[in-house]
């Protein structure tokens, strides 16, 4: 089974319910899709032992033979290739790779060059099999990165992932293919109105999901009422705790500390199967 | 005309919360929030939308079954997987790049426009407000917060504003990219947290890679004051102004609540007075005419 984890908005404590979750069940492979800012490997502290580039195809014009015709740069919608009357400029981080260039230069003298935008990151915490991506700092383009990632997905195990903030791309790459989503909130305002943004995403993509809300007793009740007039099932209340923040500001899994929580987690998992399986 | 982004690295460190004190302190800047696919900057500062524009991001590849062979030559060389095996267009995964209409045999794809989302220009009772809502799910933010920026920059000029503050999004991607090239400064709002800690690093690197200069908040930094002074000792060694610590305190949530800025629900709150100082430093800082 694959269980995504996102939100909408950030820091409502995806990564804390991935993690905890992660650790409360067995047979677990997590993988970190915020590749912008991973932050699941500060609470597991993995043995890595495999470290891989994650690059993207870019074109390299063989300017020789060029003749500056220009149906390249006219193609390109991102606007990653410049033609002048004397030369080819390409701006590879603008570059989507789609392979376009290639198909439309009538001479044929663009072949492609692998460009570095990330790294894939592998390892374990005792049981648990972890993988992660990194983001190049200055590259703009996240998703290459998470497909990597989630190339690594073991069908036969408990596969946790661990989605980035928002509601764009980045986000709809990770939970693709899931069988489950987890969308994680606070009740704020905020909270509230970035989770009917993913709750629209959802529909859209036919990903079942349910919610968990963190830091309960802040805030107004506005996202309960949300829930029960939408018939979206709460599936976890976490409460608002000085201690629970205090573990996270640390790095700690509450569940480690807290083992009431594994259970919970436990059950948590085994309703989202239970779910899954209707 | 200074432009000043408020950006974090990771999510849900309080950058909307005081980019909209900020909005109060700052008295006739414009705002600009480039948080396009999450904006909750409306929620505190009330906009009154006076114009809306269609954002056309991206283009959509369409199918003309009539003329479809079914081939699977588009199939093959679609990079995005956006192709279905029975050839059809998958919406979400199409990039709109036109490889398909290029490879097919018998001219059977053409590309048509869609609207990602839409852009606003707003009047709020603190200044003019350029914001935007990506659709849900769409991609090619950073083109939308691009086209945000225009228009703030525009209100700007229009109205002599000597300010703009964009309330950027988490992450350093696409739009948070889109948000910080070519501006006077990044203010990165972190918490005292593992996670705050690395999101700031990474946040950091993104400023220098694009030759930012930065400044650092500390939000809730009692919530764990030895990741603080860790915080603290490391944009020292760095040479980085922590322009403000603030504390935490749960009336931020209820002002949220609200749906007022802090320093206007609570002025006298501890939180307040010392958003108030750093609002103060970043004027300095900025050499900045008004405060």
């Amino acid at each position: 089974m694959i269980v995504s984890i996102a939100s909408g908005k950030g820091g409502t404590g995806k990564t804390s319910v991935a993690v905890n979750m992660a650790l409360s069940i067995g047979n677990v492979q997590l993988l970190d899709c915020d590749v912008e800012e991973p932050n699941v490997h500060l609470f597991l502290h993995p043995d890595i032992n495999r470290v891989e580039p994650v690059s993207i195809l870019v074109p390299v014009v063989n300017e020789e033979l060029c003749d500056h015709c220009g149906k390249c740069a006219e193609f390109c919608r991102c606007n990653a290739i410049f033609v002048s009357s004397e030369r080819v400029l390409i701006f590879a981080e603008l570059c989507h790779s789609c392979g376009g260039c290639v198909l439309v230069c009538p001479r044929k003298v663009i072949t492609e060059e692998k460009h570095r935008i990330g790294t894939l990151k592998s390892g374990s915490a005792g049981d648990l099999e972890l993988v992660y991506g990194e983001l190049e700092i200055g590259e703009p383009m996240p998703i290459p990165v998470i497909k990597e990632v989630k190339r690594q997905i073991k069908k036969d195990r408990n596969v946790v992932l661990d989605s980035p903030p928002g509601t764009s791309c980045p986000v709809i790459e990770t939970v693709k293919g899931s069988d489950f989503c987890i969308l994680v909130t606070e009740p704020t305002p905020f909270g509230l109105h970035d989770l009917k943004i993913m709750v629209q995403v959802l529909d859209g993509m036919r990903t079942p999901f349910g919610i968990v809300v963190n830091r309960a007793g802040i805030g107004d009740k506005k996202v309960y009422e949300y829930c029960r007039e939408k018939n979206i099932p709460i599936l976890l209340e976490i409460p608002y705790q000085r201690k629970i923040a205090e573990l996270y500001s640390r790095g700690v899994p509450f569940s480690l500390e807290m083992p009431e929580w594994k259970e919970k987690f436990q059950t948590l998992f085994n309703e989202i199967r239970e779910l899954v399986s209707k | 005309m200074k432009q000043l982004t408020v950006l974090s690295g990771k999510g849900g460190t309080g950058k909307t919360t005081l980019t909209a004190s900020f909005a109060v302190l700052a008295k006739k800047a414009v705002l600009a929030d480039c948080d396009v696919d999450a904006p909750d900057l409306h929620m505190l500062l009330h906009p009154e939308i006076i114009r809306t524009q269609e954002f056309r991001g991206s283009k959509l590849a369409v199918i003309d079954d009539e003329k479809c062979t079914k081939c699977g030559l588009c199939r093959g060389k679609c990079r995005f997987d956006a192709i279905t095996e029975d050839i059809k267009v998958d919406p979400i995964a199409c990039e709109g790049c036109g490889v398909c209409a290029v490879v097919c045999p018998v001219n059977a794809i053409a590309l048509t426009e869609r609207i990602s989302g839409h852009a606003y220009i707003s009047k709020t009772k603190y200044g003019f407000m350029a914001h935007a809502m990506l659709s849900p799910g769409e991609a090619n933010s950073g083109k939308l917060v691009t086209l945000v920026r225009q228009n703030a920059k525009i209100l700007a000029e229009r109205e002599q504003g000597d300010l703009i503050i964009i309330d950027g999004s988490p992450g350093i991607g696409c739009p948070v990219i889109a948000s910080v090239t070519g501006i006077d400064a990044g203010l990165v709002v972190t918490e005292p947290t593992m996670s705050g800690i690395h999101d700031l690093e990474r946040a950091l690197q993104l400023l220098r890679h694009f030759s930012v200069p930065p400044f650092v908040c500390v939000n809730m930094y009692d919530i764990n004051e030895d990741n603080a002074r860790k915080i603290v000792d490391f944009c020292e060694e760095s040479k980085i102004e922590v322009v403000g610590k603030i504390p935490f305190n749960p009336i931020v949530t209820e002002a949220m609540v609200n749906g007022k800025p802090i320093v206007e629900h609570a002025s006298e709150s501890d939180v307040a007075k010392e958003t108030e100082k750093m609002w103060k430093n970043i004027v300095s800082a900025l050499k900045l005419g008004s405060g």
